[in-house]
């Protein structure tokens, strides 16, 4: 049932493609996230209303259908990119569709005091974002992205799909090779409790802490 | 472009009935388990005795903590191993599924119990309502209201995460798609499955709406307050829904635990 040789065969193979590819995607991914997710919100509102709404639907759209398919769909029309290549933009553009809702939000809860106040001194839309609103929205929002960031994270193994060798393709395949999957997917699953629970409960400290 | 029509036409067929048939079904009957293991981890979390909810709390976070991946090849690869007991592609897919999401989904159940004002509470306990009496007659009406929006984002998650079953080798709309790919070309394939995904997580949200809508009225609200609390909810649940679902930190009153 249990073999402990093959455990300890699994933990660095399985740790290296922790690090090497999972925590990669989910870095570089995030980042993409933050920034796009930060573009739809204002484009969506400070665009003329034919291109906002066009480019709401295409939002709304992605978010609302599957990242496999996503992830499948870009593999195969761009060739040239590799697979870690298209799983990083892809899951970085899904979870920009996510973040745009918590900027979103963020940007709501604003009063509109601070908006009149920023056209009373005739500043510029530029200056009024970057000055007056953002900073504020992104107090409110910080929280919930790091929570599309936790979310993101558990999201990697979806990339088995256009088999980039992140943590569960590598435990699938170790299984596969030594007719049993018990020791490597328990790794895997205690690896991302290990990591997303810690960072889960530093989540909720950190929206308790930033609450008005 | 008439090439793109006439492959959209070879796909639809395919898409729409083996495919539409394994999605359909993992989609159900996740959602069955999804909303009895967050209804019974809900309660259990915020009404039982610590010990027990202590234990629900552990299962929560050890559901809401690995991925959904994981735990569908957990019960795919190793449950059979270490019980000899195979549920089978259709019985793995609807478990993983229904746990996973019925983990976040015991937040938002916990959270909206969380969010029914404690002069209900203290209510029952004054008229000595006996619990089965004031959760069905009382609270849980209330708590239900609250609840349906979480679930509504839920419910969408769920059917975006049945894209995942083919990896227990049932045929879905995203295999068939995969398959069709080479027989009438990508893009053809690949679109009309993301419309069809998106145009059942429509209904999907449509009909939670109208749940919603129905559940207000029925505590004797108007349309006034049923889109306040739509906004209540979509301000908890932005960027809430997959990691925080509702939990009693995020927005929800921390009140009316009767204890």
């Amino acid at each position: 049932m249990w073999e402990n040789e093959l455990f300890f065969e699994a933990v660095p193979l399985l740790l290296e493609a922790f690090i090497k590819v999972t925590l990669v995607v989910t870095v570089l991914g995030t980042l993409i996230a933050v920034v796009l997710g930060l573009v739809w919100a204002i484009a969506v509102r400070e665009l003329p209303p034919l291109l906002a709404a066009p480019l709401r639907f295409l939002v709304d759209f992605i978010r609302m259908t599957p990242l496999p398919v996503h992830l499948l769909v870009i593999y195969y029309a761009f060739n040239s990119l590799s697979a870690m290549t298209v799983g990083i933009l892809v899951i970085g553009v899904h979870y920009s569709t996510y973040m745009a809702e918590s900027y979103r939000a963020g940007i709501e809860s604003i009063r509109s005091g601070q908006w009149e106040a920023a056209t009373a001194l005739s500043l510029p839309a530029s200056r009024t974002w970057r000055a007056v609103i953002l900073p504020q929205a992104i107090r409110n929002t910080l929280p919930s992205l790091g929570n599309w960031a936790i979310a993101m994270f558990k999201d990697t193994p979806f990339l088995i799909f256009i088999s980039v060798p992140e943590m569960v393709t590598r435990a699938r395949e170790f299984g596969g090779q030594h007719f049993t999957y018990v020791e490597a997917m328990t790794v895997a699953g205690v690896l991302f409790l290990l990591a997303s629970y810690p960072t889960a409960v530093l989540m909720r400290k950190l929206e308790k802490k930033l609450a008005y | 472009m008439s090439d793109f029509f006439s492959g959209v036409a070879t796909a639809l067929p395919r898409l729409l009935g083996e495919g539409l048939l394994a999605t359909l079904v993992s989609f159900a009957g996740g959602a069955v388990v999804m909303v009895l293991v967050a209804v019974v981890l809900g309660l259990v979390e915020h009404q039982a005795p610590a010990w027990l909810a202590v234990i629900a709390r552990v299962i929560v976070e050890l559901f809401r903590g690995s991925s959904l991946v994981v735990q569908l090849f957990f019960f795919f690869y190793v449950i059979p191993t270490l019980t000899g007991v195979d549920l089978g592609s259709t019985w793995t897919a609807i478990i993983a599924l229904g746990l996973n999401y019925g983990a976040y989904g015991a937040e938002v159940v916990r959270g909206s119990l969380n969010a029914v004002p404690r002069g209900q509470w203290e209510t029952t306990t004054a008229l000595s309502m006996p619990w089965a009496t004031k959760m069905r007659r009382v609270i849980w009406p209330q708590a239900w209201a609250l609840m349906l929006p979480g679930f509504n984002n839920l419910m969408v998650m769920l059917i975006k995460g049945t894209a995942v079953v083919s990896l227990v080798l049932l045929s879905d709309i995203t295999f068939e798609a995969d398959q069709l790919r080479r027989q009438v070309g990508l893009w053809p394939a690949f679109l009309s499955a993301l419309v069809i995904y998106y145009l059942i997580a429509l209904v999907v949200s449509t009909v939670m709406r109208w749940g919603e809508g129905r559940a207000q009225r029925r505590l004797g609200l108007g349309d006034f307050q049923i889109r306040q609390a739509r906004r209540d909810a979509a301000k908890v649940l932005a960027g809430a829904a997959a990691a925080e679902a509702g939990s009693g930190g995020s927005g929800a009153r921390r009140e009316g635990r009767d204890t």
